[in-house]
């Protein structure tokens, strides 16, 4: 799309155009509200790119086809909503353990269950990290607005491809079906960045093993290296293994490769920060009305600052470490039960209160919500 | 801590806040984009189009909210009604305590009976739809041009535009007099409300 292109587009949209952006070819999905339009955009743009598009019969085949394409070399994407995100972990947590880049978007809906087909909520965060057994590092990326959506696709297609691992695109009812006037990156404008691939010949490649990085070359099946993806705890080669030294080897590795890179991984965009006495910390479409929320708290004269998270997990905890050093209160304004607010609460040191400003009636937050809670807090 | 409430804030009012609300099956989330791309082709306006819809395919409250503003627009949805388009009576009942006082009411009298107000603008939407065009789908775009008439949120010649970009193959003409015919009964009705004082 040329710049200076405005048109109306959806945030759904916007991460089908991100996600093409990025280079993903390949999408498998089940339709499922508020996520529809993403499956709908990529039926109607992949075909024109050589790309393909799979309506599987499930959200369980969805991600095994996404997997199956991450490891046959294509950049893959599949996107639902809470009962099909449930539907995937079991997938999802072989990809994490065969280390396949793909990104899976979770429009979020109301739950549990069948919960709010159409209404917004963010109570899937915490599935997000949690969701599938066993111990792993999940990275999670939030946008707020129809342009963020984009950016952020793109951003979570190069961590997947750079760290060899899933990435969830959390994000809500409001963000996916919002409808603005944007106008897009021009090819080249934001980086893409694409899988390393081994050098080295075929017979002394590993999948797995010891790398500096703790992230291993990876080459497209059929390429004439040989390497075994097993969910079973594995060593170097692929190959199964229950070998104490082996074991930890591995499950370090795939936290390491991870936490080692949290400042590159951790987005967080703070404004009003600096002199702060109330922070509001938020993320998703939850973010746009905090925003305006602290510029009129500033108009009058109250220093109230903005913390949002674009990266949910991992919690960028040395970030709000430091933001939140010298300031009096934190409000975490997110639409579920309370889930975010943990975390913010193991950072908070010192004399820092952390208060939960939530809302799960399937709408968002009003601005006035938010000016009652900053009050409440004051007095 | 300065001892400004915030409760004594007043949320600035430089944004123009629509919703267009009806039955599921009436277009009307459709007519929301049209509308947005309408408005939204001017440059210098930020535009955002929201909806809020049941489970339901058909029937079941329907409702998609535009809010226009000259800056940037943070919270995405209406709060504070400056037009709406209710295009049954429950849709009525529900949002007019959302209207602003002095906001514009705009009514389908072919499938809205009780007013809580005076104050509004009837038209027959799905009866001139039916009748004069033949397609009851039209309705949504025949309110859209009486909007374009009634209020200054958006012109003739850009909603035309909008919506003929939109129009499905074989569809645009009858779009387009959707479009005229929402216009001039717009226009006869806001001349008889507000008929010329000299």
């Amino acid at each position: 799309m040329p710049r200076g292109d405005r048109q109306l587009v959806m945030g759904n949209m916007a991460c089908m155009r991100g996600a093409i952006y990025a280079g993903m070819r390949f999408y498998a999905g089940y339709p499922i509200t508020p996520s529809t339009e993403i499956a709908e955009g990529c039926a109607r743009e992949l075909p024109k790119l050589g790309g393909h598009f799979i309506q599987m019969e499930d959200e369980i085949g969805s991600i095994g086809a996404v997997i199956g394409a991450a490891v046959a070399g294509s950049k893959a994407m599949t996107a639902t909503s809470g009962p099909g995100y449930s539907l995937m972990q079991e997938n999802i947590g072989y990809a994490y353990m065969i280390e396949a880049p793909c990104v899976i978007v979770n429009v979020q809906r109301g739950g549990p269950s069948t919960g709010l087909p159409t209404k917004v909520s963010q109570s899937d965060t915490m599935q997000a990290r949690w969701g599938t057994h066993g111990d792993y590092t999940a990275i999670t990326v939030a946008p707020s607005t129809v342009t963020d959506t984009f950016t952020e696709t793109v951003r979570a297609f190069n961590l997947a491809e750079r760290f060899r691992t899933p990435v969830t695109i959390l994000m809500d009812e409001v963000v996916g079906h919002m409808q603005e006037m944007v106008s897009f990156p021009e090819p080249g404008e934001c980086e893409v960045f694409n899988r390393t691939k081994p050098t080295c010949v075929p017979s002394s490649y590993m999948a797995y093993g010891p790398s500096k990085t703790c992230v291993n070359p990876m080459p497209s099946y059929g390429e004439g290296y040989r390497w075994f993806a097993t969910g079973l705890t594995h060593d170097a080669h692929g190959f199964s293994t229950d070998k104490p030294e082996e074991v930890v080897v591995e499950l370090d590795k795939l936290r390491n490769k991870i936490t080692n890179y949290e400042d590159e991984i951790c987005k967080v965009r703070a404004e009003y920060m600096d002199d702060a006495e109330i922070a509001i910390v938020s993320y998703g479409s939850v973010s746009r009305t905090a925003l305006q929320v602290v510029k009129l708290a500033r108009e009058a004269g109250v220093k109230v600052g903005f913390v949002q998270l674009q990266t949910v997990w991992p919690f960028p905890l040395k970030q709000l470490r430091e933001l939140l050093a010298k300031t009096a209160h934190v409000i975490v304004a997110e639409l579920n039960m309370g889930q975010i607010v943990g975390e913010v609460e193991r950072v908070a040191l010192g004399d820092t209160k952390v208060h939960s400003l939530l809302r799960y009636d399937g709408d968002i937050f009003t601005p006035m919500q938010f000016l009652e809670k900053i009050e409440e807090v004051r007095s | 801590m300065s001892r400004v409430s915030l409760l004594e804030v007043k949320i600035p009012e430089d944004r123009y806040e629509i919703r267009l609300s009806g039955s599921g099956g009436q277009g009307l989330v459709l007519a929301a984009m049209l509308l947005a791309e309408a408005i939204g082709a001017d440059a210098s306006k930020s535009v955002i189009q929201t909806k809020s819809y049941g489970p339901e395919a058909r029937g079941g409250a329907s409702k998609s909210d535009v809010v226009v503003s000259t800056g940037e627009i943070y919270y995405p949805k209406a709060l504070h009604l400056d037009l709406l388009l209710a295009m049954t009576q429950e849709s009525l009942n529900k949002y007019y305590p959302d209207l602003k006082a002095g906001g514009t009411l705009v009514i389908d009298d072919t499938l809205v009976s009780k007013l809580p107000t005076q104050d509004y603008y009837g038209l027959s939407f799905t009866r001139i739809a039916k009748e004069q065009l033949k397609n009851v789908m039209v309705a949504n775009v025949i309110s859209l041009g009486a909007i374009a008439a009634i209020t200054n949120v958006v012109g003739l010649d850009a909603l035309l535009t909008a919506v003929l970009a939109r129009a499905p193959r074989g569809t645009e003409e009858v779009n387009r007099i959707a479009v005229e015919t929402g216009y001039q009964e717009g226009l006869a009705l806001k001349l008889k409300k507000n008929p010329p004082t000299n």
